[in-house]
């Protein structure tokens, strides 16, 4: 990480590829090293392969090429069970015929462990996620959010260092699964424990993760904090997948002093920054956060560009405000305000100057 | 005072809710629904007639004739009004000759001696021939009758052809259930054990509740690794193994039992083979059919799919993240199979189970092929009954006491592992 080489991580991933029928690479060239401690998210549509790399992980995928390494080890020769990695499965994977208690003791249960101590350990794990009193239920008698703090605990109760977590909280509903983060959060710092967790959820991704690792196609697109990840998008595949954002496809004009004047296909003139793209004449999509975008002149850098636009619809969101106008032939673009005191709201119809400042506009790569 | 009543929660007042328009609403939905209960139940009509007709009437009626037969006091009026009037150990005197004599007067009239004598016949073998025998002189008897029967045939005076006609004049009765458990009545009327040569029900009774359960197992031992493969195979996979499974179903049993043959002969397929590999020599040649052993592999074979169906269709829904939870959690493979996996199929296995061996103890045509002698079963003595010695209440006595044990292993499969639990695909 800091180069020196001595500094490695706790998990990682080394050029891991992973192909399931020799003819397409689900995983390509996978590099990841994550300190321990760590909470790291795996964020990524839908068959982006962010299962297979925990699959591989947890040892019920073997990588095609590459070495994952735990705590300096390569793990390929290890199995599963020797692994010590505590893992939340998304449908829980409670064991139906087995009591909340017996789910909990199955793990200290094949370590050997003595009853006494075996008792004591699932009533510390039941106290923990706040299900004191559930353990002679079976998993069908309890509610979705109980399962999940459940299949929490059993991942959680043999101490291991590292728990994976796939899409734990996909099948709870919205007020449910936000207290859940919250809860998964406390028992991180709490435990001190490293996780990795998988998601599709952006918004779950940015709230909880120290990093978040954007997978796209079976690569990591950007690895980074949060806010970086939000506000400094790497390209326009990260930009586009994480929060809202105005794309307006042009052409580089010209680039100096870490600006870039980008000529909009409808031929306006706008300031941006240059992200990953060549140079002048190199197509580009710019990005911008609705909440960067200004429509009062004071607001609005002296010497930037601005660009006519059109109210289309205004949106009353309570603490916010959200226009979409029509901005160079497109119709979607959205620009967000706060409902501070003495706001002005835009009518349909009206006409306005909109603008921004130089650093929030990101000029990245035309896909 | 309704309206605090109403609003006071607890099971008491959910009695009294009422509809809009006051009725009480129990009545109402009663009424809303019985119009839905009468159509479906119209509907339902005519299978409900077939399975009356096709499946309830007969059992009733070979239960019925596993414990009454007639053909003794209908034919037989006299006899049967002496042995009612005149209590069990009452030596036969003139009057019981007199009485037998009329009957079989009657019995020459009406051509009925050998219904008669075979029904006696079923107790007591050998006296058929002497009702048919000494019908056809009938006319000739005179007073006395006693030295006149005796005379025609000195068997008239035997006490246990006495003891079997008093049993036989009784249209009910329990001895066909005890001739199947290898019982029978003797002169004083006392239940005893048959002769140690004619004890053959019990035999086979024990002989096919083993074969069936050797059976059942090899159907566990067998099927269990393909349902397990057909599970988790990617679907294209399975579908394709799943009509290999599904191939003996759809040819003739009796083509099946037959390839059996062919290939289990003393000069068959599989003896050639393990000839010409040196294995066994050509004089010790090993008989695989027209035994027990026969029996047991072709059954296995024809019922393997009733144990795969079950189990493939308990094992399809369980999701692979089980075993995985559990070997993540530190579970060895084979734990996680014996703790987690094997728990969550034995739903499968008990239908399976119950399955195969409730139609392994029923099975005829198999072990009629290639049992032999030592591969037969309860149900060849079954049909041996029904169309070769015509003795039909033995025969229902027969399958009554099966259908006992069948319903006896259902009932304790119930209480063990729950009638819901069954899956049978
Ligand atoms: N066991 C498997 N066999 C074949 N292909 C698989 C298997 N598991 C996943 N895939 C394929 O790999 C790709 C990535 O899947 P996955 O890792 O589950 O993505 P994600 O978890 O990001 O949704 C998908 O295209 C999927 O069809
Ligand atoms: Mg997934």
């Amino acid at each position: 990480m800091d180069g020196s080489g001595q500094a490695r991580g706790f998990v990682e991933f080394d050029r891991v590829q992973k192909s399931y029928d020799g003819v397409t690479l689900v995983v390509k060239d996978l590099n990841l090293a994550m300190p321990k401690g760590e909470f790291l998210t795996l964020l990524g549509p839908s068959g982006s392969g962010k299962t297979t790399c925990l699959m591989m992980l947890a040892g019920f995928e073997t990588a095609t090429h590459g070495e994952i390494r735990l705590d300096g080890r390569p793990i390929t020769q290890v199995p599963p069970h020797r692994r010590g990695i505590g893992m939340v499965f998304q449908n829980y994977a409670l064991f139906p015929h087995m009591t909340v208690a017996e789910n909990l003791a199955f793990p200290l249960e094949v370590r050997g462990i003595g009853r006494a101590a075996r008792e004591e350990k699932v009533r510390r794990a039941l106290d923990m996620v706040q299900m004191a009193g559930f353990g002679g239920r079976r998993p069908a008698q309890l509610s979705g959010g109980q399962q999940q703090r459940i299949a929490l605990a059993r991942a959680l109760v043999f101490e291991p260092e590292l728990v994976l977590m796939d899409e734990p909280l996909g099948a709870l509903d919205k007020q449910l699964r936000e207290r859940m983060q919250f809860e998964i959060k406390h028992l991180h710092e709490r435990l001190g424990i490293t996780v990795v967790y998988v998601t599709h959820d952006q918004s779950e991704a940015l709230t909880m993760s120290d990093r978040v690792a954007v997978f796209n196609d079976g690569m990591i697109q950007q690895l980074a904090p949060p806010d970086e990840l939000y506000e400094r998008p790497a390209n326009s595949f990260v930009a586009q997948f994480i929060g809202e954002n105005n794309r307006l496809p042009g052409r580089i004009e010209s680039v100096e002093g870490g600006r870039a004047l980008v000529r909009l296909d409808t031929g306006e003139l706008i300031d941006a920054t240059p992200v990953n793209v060549t140079g002048p004449g190199a197509r580009t999509l710019v990005s911008i956060r609705p909440e960067r975008v200004e429509f009062k002149p004071d607001q609005i850098p002296a010497d930037a560009h601005t660009i006519e636009a059109e109210v289309l619809e205004f949106i009353y969101m309570g603490d916010s405000f959200r226009t979409r106008l029509r901005v160079a032939g497109s119709d979607d673009f959205i620009m967000k305000y706060r409902n501070a005191a003495g706001q002005r709201r835009l009518e349909p119809g009206e006409r306005v100057t909109i603008g921004w400042s130089p650093a929030d506009a990101r000029a990245l790569d035309m896909p | 005072m309704a309206q605090s009543e109403a609003s006071s929660p607890g099971p008491e007042t959910a009695g009294a809710l009422t509809t809009a328009d006051g009725r009480p609403l129990a009545a109402a939905l009663a009424r809303a629904s019985a119009r839905a209960r009468r159509r479906a139940f119209l509907l339902v009509l005519p299978l409900l007639a077939f399975i009356l007709v096709t499946f309830v009437l007969p059992i009733g009626q070979m239960l019925l004739r596993s414990v009454h037969n007639d053909a003794f006091p209908r034919n037989m009026p006299a006899l049967t009004a002496w042995f009612s009037a005149n209590p069990r150990g009452t030596e036969p005197g003139e009057d019981a000759f007199a009485a037998l004599a009329a009957d079989l007067k009657g019995l020459r009239a009406n051509r009925t001696a050998g219904e008669v004598g075979t029904r006696v016949n079923y107790e007591f073998s050998g006296t058929r021939s002497l009702f048919t025998a000494t019908a056809r002189n009938a006319e000739a008897l005179a007073p006395p009758y006693r030295e006149a029967l005796l005379a025609a045939d000195p068997a008239w005076g035997d006490p246990r052809l006495w003891a079997v006609m008093r049993d036989a004049s009784r249209a009910i009765t329990p001895n066909f259930y005890l001739a199947a458990l290898d019982r029978a009545r003797d002169e004083t009327g006392a239940v005893v054990r048959a002769p140690p040569e004619r004890r053959i029900y019990v035999l086979l009774f024990e002989r096919t509740f083993l074969v069936a359960g050797v059976i059942t197992a090899l159907t566990l031992l067998l099927g269990y690794p393909v349902a397990h493969l057909l599970a988790t195979l990617p679907l294209r996979w399975s579908n394709l193994l799943m009509i290999f499974v599904l191939l003996p179903f759809w040819t003739s049993l009796l083509v099946r039992t037959t390839a059996w043959i062919v290939l289990l002969q003393g000069q068959g397929v599989v003896n050639n083979v393990l000839v010409a590999l040196g294995i066994v020599p050509d004089s010790g040649r090993l008989s695989l059919i027209y035994n027990q052993t026969g029996t047991i592999i072709a059954m296995t074979h024809i019922l393997l799919p009733f144990m795969i169906l079950p189990l493939y269709s308990v094992m399809r829904p369980i999701p692979p993240s089980y075993t995985r939870a559990a070997r993540s959690l530190g579970a060895s493979s084979w734990t996680a199979f014996r703790r987690i996996y094997f728990p969550l199929t034995l739903p499968g296995i008990a239908a399976g189970g119950l399955l195969v061996f409730i139609l392994a103890v029923g099975y005829y045509i198999t072990p009629a092929l290639v049992g032999g002698a030592s591969g037969q079963l309860i149900s060849n003595l079954i049909a041996f009954h029904m169309s070769s010695s015509l003795n039909w209440s033995l025969a229902a006595a027969l399958a009554a006491i099966l259908l006992a044990a069948v319903l006896l292993l259902y009932w304790l499969y119930d209480r063990l592992i729950g009638i819901d639990n069954l899956k049978l695909g």
